[in-house]
């Protein structure tokens, strides 16, 4: 990275000279700089308003930069160490369609593990590719799954030498990294292409002591949600890119599906983020790592409750652990983890990022303080004395190794017919059903639907989880194939 | 020359005192603290611009807060001070000998190191060997504790800024789990009259509410705070300072106050129908 050039900020600054030229708007948005929506301006404020604009020459153009947008990209690849970045503005979704739609054709096939998030389904509902899946580890106590074991790999490339990429979630939603590394030569040894869905890994181009980023790995892609862990505004991420693929191939690829009115308002927040993180990434970074060691040490000091990080390191599906995820084992006091989520938010006024059958998770990030964790930690500490009960009869996995019986795009397009889930048993799903967060689909288009898998909806739903995917709103029914 | 300090009580409403002199300022980690004198009400200090005590009426929200609870069981021996970073609250504990041990706990060293040098009056009780300081969060030092405190003190700021854990469901319950089983809280609880203050009393009150069997709000009149309508809150597993106060045995002490009396404490207790209506929808 070359600090020297990392202090500038150029959609930024093109941003502050359009605003300083006073031009007058005769382009859309229609809103004119806030004038014509003065509700939303005044909720949004003018400096927000007055830079929703359109493209035009000074502010260069997302689909095709030459100017401002270019030299953006240039310095985010540079602070990212990666042989180009994408300002990415139809959210981490559209960078991880965008980089397996990069590198598969229909009928192409992928290995991947099964618990990646939803939008990696949707790029092979899309392109047509077929997913070879890795079945990750699974922690037997904390009931979560782990990384993709080396081996599992191994075997997975040999029985597939014609699949086109690997593709990883690293770290998972909980913090947990694979061997980047050393998949990664071995996918390349094997002319396949390494994908890595890297959403919760924005700082780990930034910190000390944190895990090795995929472009350091020498993956070929990354999808970085900025926004998640980085500071920028909702919706906005990176999708960077290491030597051996084409920029212009790939620009194409995230062209065919990414907005033409690109918002400056994201463009901007992922430029002044990037500088940001350059220039302090490093101590940010260390203050949140202390303070979820600080947090982690306090809440397992209050007891029944497991914060776990490090320790779970195991060389292989755990190689690494992401300690600024502060993921903690609930159902030893008798509680889901929705059901301490669903308390931290509705008693304690405390919102953290998921809640799922055995844990929570929350967020350290760029913004963090340590008197908000110690209300974190004190509440933790009245939930378990005001709530803790006998932990028998609670579900004690979160993961269960599909059954898949045809490839995502086509169970998707296939002729299908409604049915109650409860009476499911046996069908293929034409349709996803998951817990939101974390977006990791239980079932997939495509897969075979278990007594297992209707138990664990019906008990999520009772706990309290939010389940989305399925058509019906309500998710009683659910669509399965004709047969 | 002519200089004032002026807090805005509301949007609407400022309050200005005029300054002889200004002493200190400084920015601790937590805040900014300001010393002022002044010819109306002495040295006065203020955290981010908000006033905290002036020496003229300090002695009317430290009587409040420390002698009504002490009337209503005599026999409190371990007590736990949040906040109070003047020593005011200390100064008026230290003054009953039956009671043994006084930990306090603010979050901002330098604001008791300002008021040592600047407010001997308030600051002058720090050093009885009773007194014991800690400097952290009153949140977490709470936590750790079960079943010690026969009474829990919270002098604390409002509720934005570094005071806002204390004024949590969270810090509520630790207390409650702090306390002994007859255990007694009380706390600042902000002035019914401006709408943002009465918001923040509402709340804390929904919230000891839930926890306390015990639970009710005395009033005083602080001629510097915002509508100088200044409220406490007063909370317990057991007691209730109505039927419970000992009015002969505190008066038996010979304690000499300047504004609390055996009838104050009485009389306190008798709110005003806008206040008692705001407390009774505390809960929506």
């Amino acid at each position: 990275m070359h600090l020297l050039c990392q202090g500038k900020a150029p959609i930024y600054e093109a941003l502050l000279k359009y605003k300083s030229m006073r031009v007058v708007p005769f382009d859309v948005p229609g809103h004119k700089q806030g004038r014509g929506n003065p509700e939303l301006t005044d909720f949004l404020g003018e400096k927000c308003l007055s830079v929703d604009v359109n493209s035009m020459k000074p502010l260069d153009n997302l689909v095709h930069p030459v100017s401002v947008i270019k030299e953006a990209e240039e310095l985010a690849a540079d602070a990212f160490g990666a042989n180009h970045a994408f300002f990415m503005v139809n959210g981490t979704t559209s960078a991880v369609q965008a980089m397996i739609m990069s590198v598969c054709k229909q009928g192409d096939k992928v290995i991947m593990p099964r618990n990646v998030h939803r939008s990696a389904i949707n790029a092979l509902i899309i392109s047509g590719a077929i997913p070879v899946y890795v079945n990750p580890g699974v922690n037997k106590k904390l009931g979560i799954p782990l990384g993709m074991s080396v081996e599992d790999v191994k075997r997975a490339i040999a029985e597939n030498p014609d699949a086109k990429a690997i593709f990883i979630n690293n770290p998972t939603y909980y913090g947990i990294c694979s061997d980047l590394k050393t998949i990664t030569e071995l996918a390349h040894r094997h002319n396949m292409y390494v994908l890595v869905d890297e959403a919760h890994g924005s700082h780990f181009y930034f910190g000390s002591d944190l895990p090795i980023s995929a472009m350091a790995a020498g993956a070929d892609m990354s999808a970085v949600s900025m926004h998640k862990t980085g500071g920028s505004l909702t919706q906005s991420s990176f999708l960077l890119k290491g030597e051996r693929l084409n920029t212009g191939h790939v620009r194409q690829t995230i062209n065919l599906t990414q907005t033409t009115s690109g918002s400056y308002l994201l463009l901007s927040s992922l430029d002044i983020s990037r500088r940001n993180l350059a220039l302090a990434g490093k101590s940010i970074f260390e203050k949140a790592s202390s303070l979820a060691n600080y947090a982690r040490e306090e809440i397992n000091k209050i007891g029944g409750y497991y914060a776990f990080s490090k320790e779970l390191i195991n060389g292989d599906s755990v190689y690494d652990f992401d300690h600024t995820k502060l993921s903690i084992h609930t159902r030893e006091i008798g509680l889901a983890g929705i059901e301490v989520y669903d308390i931290l938010r509705d008693d304690y006024g405390i919102q953290i990022e998921l809640g799922d059958i055995g844990n929570i998770l929350a967020i350290i990030s760029v913004g963090d303080r340590a008197l908000a964790l110690e209300r974190l930690v004190s509440s933790l500490s009245e939930i378990k004395r005001l709530y803790i009960r006998d932990k028998s009869g609670m579900l004690d996995h979160e993961y269960i190794n599909p059954e898949v019986v045809m490839a995502p795009q086509k169970a998707f397009y296939s002729d299908q017919h409604s049915i109650a889930i409860r009476d499911s048993t046996g069908y293929i799903s034409g349709e996803f059903v998951m817990c939101y967060p974390p977006g990791i689909p239980i079932l997939a288009p495509g897969e075979r639907i278990t007594e297992e898998i209707i138990d664990y909806i019906a008990y999520a739903k009772a706990k309290g989880s939010s389940l989305t995917g399925t058509e019906d709103m309500s998710i009683e029914n659910i669509r399965v194939l004709e047969e | 020359m002519e200089l004032w300090y002026t807090e805005q009580h509301t949007d609407n409403v400022r309050f200005s005192i005029k300054v002889d002199k200004p002493l200190y300022t400084d920015q601790s980690e937590f805040q900014r603290i300001d010393v002022f004198h002044s010819k109306e009400f002495g040295n006065f200090f203020t955290l981010d611009g908000l006033m905290m005590v002036t020496e003229k009426d300090e002695f009317i929200y430290h009587d409040m807060i420390v002698h009504v609870p002490m009337a209503t069981n005599p026999k409190i021996k371990n007590v736990l001070v949040i906040g109070a970073g003047d020593g005011g609250t200390v100064r008026e504990l230290t003054r009953y000998n039956t009671i043994e041990k006084i930990d306090m706990v603010e979050i901002d060293k330098m604001v008791v190191d300002v008021c040592r040098e600047y407010f001997p009056q308030t600051a002058c009780k720090f050093d009885d060997p009773r007194v014991q300081l800690y400097f952290e969060d009153g949140l977490k030092f709470v936590r750790s504790k079960e079943n010690t405190y026969d009474l829990i003190i919270v002098d604390s700021t409002d509720p934005f800024g570094p005071g806002e854990g204390l004024f949590t469901k969270e810090f509520y319950g630790n207390c409650y789990k702090a306390l002994k089983e007859d255990g007694i809280l009380v706390n600042q609880h902000e002035s019914p009259y401006y709408q943002e203050y009465a918001k923040s009393m509402q709340r804390a009150h929904k919230r000891i509410r839930e926890l306390f069997p015990v639970c009710r709000v005395y009033q005083a009149h602080i001629p510097s705070y915002p509508s100088g309508h200044w409220l406490f809150g007063f909370a317990s597993k057991t007691y209730d300072p109505l039927i419970d106060i000992d009015e002969q045995a505190w008066n038996s002490l010979g304690l000499k106050t300047k504004y609390y009396n055996t009838e104050i404490h009485k009389g306190c207790f008798a709110l005003p129908n806008y206040v008692l209506e705001l407390l009774v929808n505390a809960g929506e």
